[in-house]
């Protein structure tokens, strides 16, 4: 038996990481059940039916009880409207980077070509540099790009090229393709090239052998890269932030607004929510990731 | 039909080493393959048979010269275009489908109508004795079931010519040598020709009709089994088919196809069979299999030489002497037609034996 693994340090270790990473979640997540308004300390839930007093303003009874909160939420047309501008560019921008980022990781991996290495160490920059920096940089980029074009197109008015979920997808797309990129070569180191040669040996060309047997097996990894630009799109606020519009709202932004004025308790369900979809995101991939080629 | 089932003329292929050497990895090789025929390519790692096999596959183009599928000039056609199929090394079998799937694979391809598909499956797997597996993943067969699937699924689309890479060398030993007579028959059976790339000796020389010797990227020998064995061309085909004895001499005269050699470490000369490229005066090797060399407890003939044994070790079918003659290391192998229990047939370190070297056993081999 491993000696550490009764060792009272290594528990000790384990249950703080875990308390650390968990309890400010468990704690969040209990909020957005608060009968309280300004949620700086737990109230108590709130109860089915019952007319409830919250910090003097009385409130009628929810037909929601506990779940008062999410049913405030999902009236909130401003919540409605960031949350579905952010699953559209969630699923553009995982789409289009899934396509791209594949298609890159199978060249990398099949063709040798001038500055390979080069076109490699390149897919870690974006992952590495800080995201501010990304960000400002894809700013000035649009910014100056539209003005040219705005100028040489003369265009006026709403005609304008602008900030918008154009952008906010662009930039998600940007920089998702690195990640799905990594998870895929992964995916693909050890990937024998005598099954594509055994399709085309049988009579299969290049696009048949691809979709017949080169995708199939390739498929989890390309779904855990998706599901990686995915979560990335959803979580991303500094990115977002710099190159969002006007009527591009998304969650983590809309969010961020809020907290500046007030905490509600309806920005602890929106994040309970949003965590669960994020926790079975992950679960998908893990398991995923566990199947074998 | 051509009068040749496959034909290499003058084939180069070059890599380019990751380090950005160039490196010919096949080296203006010709081949003639006849219809029918158990073709193997034989040879230490590295020295161009895979290459070979996969410019015919098309799996790779040579750099220079021409590979000819039944008279017919490949040039840069892709592997598809092709009328040869081939069993990979590792199998290859498409792990996301099942049996039926992988050997119906081929014939989706040409279209083949889904009835006759079914037919033509069932008969392959039946001839490769996996009836009823139809359903089976790869991953839940045994390797030697694998590598009948790999075959059905090749042998299936009625190729002119069966590439096979090493096919049996993932398999354990007695697996290995029951499905090279296995396969040695199916090509029987098919008629089809086969070109079997193989490392080991032994494989190619119980399976193949002929076999190409190969070494850094030449063909060094082609011939039947026998000829490779009994006549090598030179040192490198008699040191890697089997075991020899190899003793440095120089050329005295020739006659025919006899030759006088003298051996400077016994002060003699010896007859034996003259190898190709020889010439009076030259330096040469006296070359003699283990099994070949006759020992006698008493000098009768007057060709004997006197030795020594250094070591003996008993193998079961043979003795393996280790003999001393003169500085010179002789390997000779007893074959224990009598019981070794008996003392006539017992031989000890140190005991002294006299050896015959019959010329009709002796190579005279250039040396280079």
């Amino acid at each position: 038996m491993n000696p550490y693994q009764r060792s009272w340090f290594v528990r000790l270790a384990t249950i703080l990481v875990y308390f650390f990473l968990y309890a400010p979640i468990v704690i969040l997540i209990l909020f957005a059940f608060n009968a309280s308004r300004t949620n700086i300390t737990f109230q108590g839930f709130i109860p089915y039916g019952e007319r409830l007093v919250m910090e003097g303003s009385l409130v009628r009874a929810s037909p929601c009880g506990p779940f008062h909160w999410f049913c405030e939420l999902a009236k909130n047309r401003e919540v409605t409207h960031a949350a579905r501008n952010t699953l559209s560019i969630a699923f553009t921008s995982t789409l289009i980077s899934t396509i791209i980022g594949t298609m890159a990781a199978l060249a990398l991996q099949r063709y040798e070509f001038r500055l390979k290495t080069f076109s490699q160490i390149s897919l870690y920059i974006p992952i590495v540099i800080p995201e501010i920096v990304m960000g400002i940089g894809i700013l000035v980029l649009f910014t100056q790009l539209f003005s040219l074009l705005n100028s040489l197109l003369g265009l006026s008015g709403d005609a304008r090229l602008g900030l918008g979920l154009g952008t906010v997808t662009a930039s998600h797309i940007a920089f998702s393709i690195p990640f799905v990129t990594l998870v895929v070569q992964a995916r693909l180191h050890g990937f024998d090239k005598s099954y594509e040669e055994a399709a085309m040996d049988l009579g299969a060309n290049e696009w048949v052998t691809f979709w017949r047997v080169t995708f199939p097996m390739i498929l989890p990894g390309v779904l855990s890269g998706a599901l990686l630009a995915f979560t990335l799109s959803l979580d991303d606020f500094v990115i977002t932030f710099f190159t969002t519009g006007p009527g591009a709202t998304t969650l983590p932004i809309y969010v961020y607004g809020l907290l500046r004025r007030i905490i509600t308790p309806q920005v602890n369900a929106l994040s309970a929510l949003w965590v669960s979809v994020v926790f079975l995101a992950v679960l998908a991939i893990q398991r995923l990731e566990n199947r074998q080629v | 039909m051509s009068e040749f089932a496959v034909e290499l003329r003058n084939v180069v292929k070059r890599f380019i080493t990751p380090e950005g050497h160039e490196m010919v990895a096949v080296d203006h090789v010709n081949l003639q393959i006849r219809h029918g025929e158990f073709f193997s390519l034989l040879g230490p790692s590295g020295c161009g048979k895979t290459t070979s096999l996969r410019m015919i596959a098309g799996f790779e183009l040579p750099s220079e010269g021409e590979v000819l599928i039944d008279g017919q000039p490949q040039g840069k056609k892709p592997p598809y275009m092709r009328p040869v199929n081939t069993v990979f090394q590792n199998y290859a079998l498409f792990q996301h489908m099942t049996v039926f799937e992988n050997v119906a694979f081929g014939l989706e391809m040409e279209k083949v109508p889904k009835e006759e598909i079914r037919r033509r499956v069932g008969e392959a797997l039946e001839m490769v004795k996996l009836s009823g597996m139809e359903r089976r993943r790869p991953r839940q067969l045994s390797g030697g079931q694998q590598q009948r699937v790999a075959l059905a699924r090749a042998l299936v689309k009625r190729p002119k010519v069966l590439l096979l890479d090493e096919p049996l060398g993932a398999l354990d030993l007695k697996l290995r040598k029951e499905m090279q007579l296995e396969l040695k028959a199916l090509q029987k059976e098919v008629g089809i020709t086969f070109i079997f790339v193989t490392h080991d000796q032994e494989e190619a020389l119980t399976m193949s009709d002929r076999i190409a010797v190969m070494n850094q990227g030449k063909v060094l020998q082609i011939g039947s089994p026998m000829e490779i064995y009994e006549r090598p061309n030179n040192r490198f085909v008699a040191d890697f088919i089997g075991e020899t004895n190899f003793v440095e001499g120089e050329v005295r005269s020739m006659e025919g196809e006899w030759a006088q050699i003298y051996i400077p470490a016994w002060g003699r000369e010896l007859s034996g069979r003259a190898g190709p490229g020889l010439q009076v005066g030259q330096k040469a090797w006296l070359s003699i299999r283990p099994e070949k060399i006759r020992l006698l407890d008493e000098p009768r003939v007057n060709e004997s030489i006197q030795g020594r044994i250094l070591d003996v070790s008993y193998v079961g079918a043979d003795t393996r002497l280790f003999l001393e003659v003169s500085g010179v290391r002789l390997k000779v192998w007893e074959q224990n037609r009598l019981s070794s229990l008996e003392a006539t047939h017992f031989y000890r370190a140190g005991d002294a034996v006299y050896l015959a070297l019959f010329r009709e056993n002796v190579l005279i081999l250039r040396r280079e």
